[in-house]
Order: structure tokens, then C-alpha cells, then sequence
């Protein structure tokens, strides 16, 4: 029931754009933590809606160029290693999603000068999915994805 | 909480490589207590920034479907040896924490 509420809330606030953001993580986060921190994408329940919320657009380019290291057969959902590398020139950001999540945006990796295309760190994944990064750089999102098979969930109780 | 950051920091042909392991429960919100059936609240850290001399080298965005005592590597060109850098994150009940280590 409270999970049907925020639902119709969410729905509310990715509506009314500004004053819906205030509401929904009034909300979610009573005290409020980071500005910047992207609510509507990481909350997105799909993960067009996350990618368009973070990014602003939900195409994504599949290219070798995008690198992704991640286990066939995790035993543990709730401690996937994900390794992300590119050689792209200018990346911006590298983020992960896992698709199979309530709310798939996992991470977003933003990446100052001199920062190289590299990124590594474990998330959860409540099933068989897959795991996709995306790299944006400039105006382009580029995409690898890889599927890992999960025999323990890592996010229900 | 004592420290709850270990940062290491390993300079190697150009090229720094950071990886940090924090303590945090990443507590997704979507979690039962098992005895009582009762939803265990979201905690869970939603920022991580690394700077070094006064520059956001990196700046990651977290949900809470990062795992608990999350780990993190990246790698930056430009520093040194010797050379700090500064690890803070900050979680979305407005706890942070933040350590600083040498590049070795």
C-alpha cells in the first residue's frame, strides 16, 4: 500500500517538473541530501525513463569501444562486480544499470579532466539480467551490455 | 564511526589509481526486517566525490543499488607521487564522511 502511494506521488512529481522534485524528495529523504543528486532518474522505474531523466535521451549507440566486466553467474545478488572501461576520448559520465532492479539506474559516474574511462565497484541485482553501461561522451551515449545470471537475489529481504 | 573510508591511491607510468572501500549499510529501502516484517528505511550513500588540489577529478551518483561497504576504483592522469587527494561522500540522510590519502 505506502509502495502504491509513492508510486502515484512519483508519477506526480516527473509531471510537474520542479515543484514535483521538492515534493518527491521531501518525501523519499525527509532531510534532503544533495542537490544534484538526480531523484527522477534514480527512482525511474524503466530504464528509458532513467537514462532520459539522467541523460536526457534514452538512445543508446552499442559500440565496441565500451568495455564491460562483469561475472556470467553471480551467486550473490547482492555483490556483483561491474568493471566499465572505454578509450572514447571526452567522456563525460559512465553510468550503470542493472535491468532487471525495481529501479534499474544503479550509479553515474561523472568524470572531471584527466579522468580516464575506467570504473569499477559491486552493485546488487535482484535477478537474471542485464547489466548495460552507458558512456556519454559529448552528445553521444555509447553502450555496452552483458548479461549475468543471478541465483541469489541481492535487493528483496 | 571511526574511519569508515580506506583509501589507496598507487601512481603507475602516469597514471593514478584510486580505490576506496567505505563502510555504509546501503540500505536500498526495498528491504524487510525479518522478525518484524517491517521495511528497513533507505541509507544509503548518494554521493562520492575525489578531488585533488581543489579539482573534482571524479564525481560518482549513487543509488542504493550499490552493495553494502561499497568499493569503488577509478583512475586520473596529471598527479603525482606525493601528491593528496581527498575522498568524501555524503549519504541521503545527510551523513558524510571524508579521508584524505598520499599517492603512492
Amino acid at each position: 500500500m505506502p509502495d502504491a502511494k509513492r508510486r502515484t506521488l512519483l508519477k506526480g512529481s516527473l509531471a510537474a517538473g520542479a515543484v514535483g522534485v521538492a515534493v518527491g524528495t521531501g518525501l523519499l529523504a525527509p532531510r534532503a541530501a544533495t542537490a544534484a543528486w538526480p531523484e527522477n532518474a534514480f527512482m525511474a522505474k524503466g530504464v528509458d525513463d532513467a537514462l532520459e531523466a539522467l541523460l536526457g535521451s534514452g538512445t543508446l549507440e552499442e559500440s565496441a569501444s565500451v568495455r564491460i566486466k562483469a561475472p556470467d553467474i553471480a551467486e550473490n545478488g547482492a555483490v556483483v562486480p561491474v568493471t566499465v572501461e572505454s578509450g572514447v576520448k571526452g567522456i563525460d559520465s559512465i553510468s550503470i544499470i542493472a535491468t532487471g532492479n525495481h529501479t534499474p539506474l544503479i550509479a553515474s559516474f561523472n568524470l572531471g579532466e584527466g579522468a580516464l574511462g575506467f570504473v569499477s565497484t559491486r552493485i546488487k541485482m535482484a535477478k537474471t539480467a542485464q547489466v548495460v553501461a552507458v558512456v556519454k561522451a559529448g552528445d553521444k551515449l555509447l553502450s555496452a551490455t552483458k548479461k549475468v545470471k543471478v541465483t541469489i537475489g541481492g535487493c528483496g529481504g | 564511526m571511526a574511519n569508515p573510508i580506506k583509501v589507496r591511491a598507487r601512481f603507475k607510468e602516469d597514471v593514478t589509481e584510486v580505490k576506496a572501500l567505505i563502510s555504509h549499510p546501503m540500505e536500498s529501502g526495498r528491504r524487510k526486517d525479518k522478525k518484524t516484517g517491517e521495511t528497513i528505511p533507505a541509507h544509503f550513500i548518494q554521493e562520492v566525490v575525489c578531488t585533488w588540489k581543489e579539482k573534482e577529478v571524479m564525481k560518482a551518483l549513487w543509488s542504493g543499488g550499490i552493495s553494502k561497504n561499497p568499493y569503488i576504483a577509478f583512475r586520473f592522469k596529471g598527479a603525482d607521487k606525493g601528491d593528496a587527494i581527498r575522498l568524501s561522500w555524503t549519504d541521503n540522510k545527510g551523513e558524510s564522511g571524508s579521508t584524505t590519502a598520499e599517492i603512492k
